[in-house]
């Protein structure tokens, strides 16, 4: 059943149809993301009402908010493409670990800083060792770990192997992520949207938030998009396509 | 518009120097992570184009050999 379910997938895990693929993606998802970043962050920085507690610091949410989440979802997809790719060896997938994991990165970089920027002057601390400011460390350790590892073998596969290993087993992290603020007793405060009910935000700073949120999804998309254009070109260099391709271009773009 | 002017903007309400902190963290590194990608696929290009250059020339200087 698994197999006829995916097979319309089967083109795309071809090397050379994904590389077009992204090459055609990427000038549109960039735009997009670039588009919706601006109109989000400049909405939430100038048109959003303050906050009748936080005034004007609760602004930082407009990237705190995205950045937070979608390191989480960069996280889930690259462990998913590490499953693929150690189940099935389909080689692009194992491929789009390499993409992702520096996005996931400084996603999660980006969410612990602005974290700390806004806790300062709301908690009185930039940083404290509560259970989702940990957690959240812990997530930009394991994208480290993945990177480190996938570059620490000699033997490019095995290196790419073992990263995929520890990106599954981090897995574990996310729902420790999500469910810190309720679990335990912690500064941050608990989910405003990423909940089962209505969200508990007015909808003058809850759109800004939400065009902040696909903006930064769209980046992701985008930057991932570009990476793995970059993979592939690094594992197929021997292919004829890759040699036809880089000498017909000539430094041009592509 | 939640401000009045230019400079009511920039203070942010008192919290400028958290709120500005975050925005240009957050776009320093996102625009380097996009010029390193960028940067790092034009040098994976360039790289095997000599790669290919180089092997062009044994082969003719082989060639020659015999």
């Amino acid at each position: 059943m698994w197999g006829s379910m995916f097979r319309w997938l089967d083109p795309y895990a071809k090397p050379e149809t994904l590389y077009h693929l992204c090459g055609r993606l990427l000038p549109y998802l960039m735009a997009l993301a670039v588009f919706t970043l601006v109109l989000g962050n400049i909405w939430g920085l100038a048109f959003s009402p303050a906050d009748y507690q936080q005034g004007d610091s609760y602004r930082i949410i407009y990237i705190h908010v995205p950045s937070a989440i979608w390191s989480m979802g960069a996280y889930s997809s690259m462990a998913i493409a590490a499953f693929i790719g150690l189940v099935w060896q389909i080689r692009v997938a194992q491929w789009a670990v390499l993409a992702i994991a520096p996005v996931g990165a400084i996603y999660t970089a980006i969410a612990l800083i602005t974290g700390a920027a806004w806790g300062k002057p709301m908690w009185g601390t930039w940083w404290v060792w509560d259970a989702r400011l940990t957690s959240e460390l812990v997530l930009l350790f394991l994208y480290l770990g993945v990177i480190a590892l996938a570059g620490a073998f000699s033997e490019a596969a095995r290196g790419i192997k073992v990263a995929s290993l520890l990106a599954i087993v981090g897995v574990v992290n996310l729902p420790i992520i999500h469910f810190s603020v309720e679990w335990w007793n912690t500064l941050h405060q608990g989910a405003t949207i990423t909940k089962f009910a209505k969200p508990s935000i007015d909808s003058s700073m809850l759109w800004p938030l939400l065009i902040s949120l696909s903006g930064f999804a769209l980046l992701l998309a985008a930057l991932t998009c570009l990476r793995l254009r970059s993979q592939i070109l690094i594992f197929e260099q021997h292919r004829p396509w890759v040699r036809q391709l880089v000498e017909s271009k000539n430094g041009e773009q592509n | 518009m939640a401000f009045t002017s230019w400079a009511d903007f920039w203070a942010m309400g008192g919290y400028a120097l958290f709120v500005w902190l975050s925005f240009g963290t957050t776009y320093v590194l996102l625009l380097g992570l996009w010029w390193y990608s960028k940067q790092q696929h034009k040098s994976i290009q360039q790289q095997i184009r000599a790669k290919a250059a180089r092997e062009q020339r044994v082969r003719q200087h082989q060639e020659k050999e015999k």
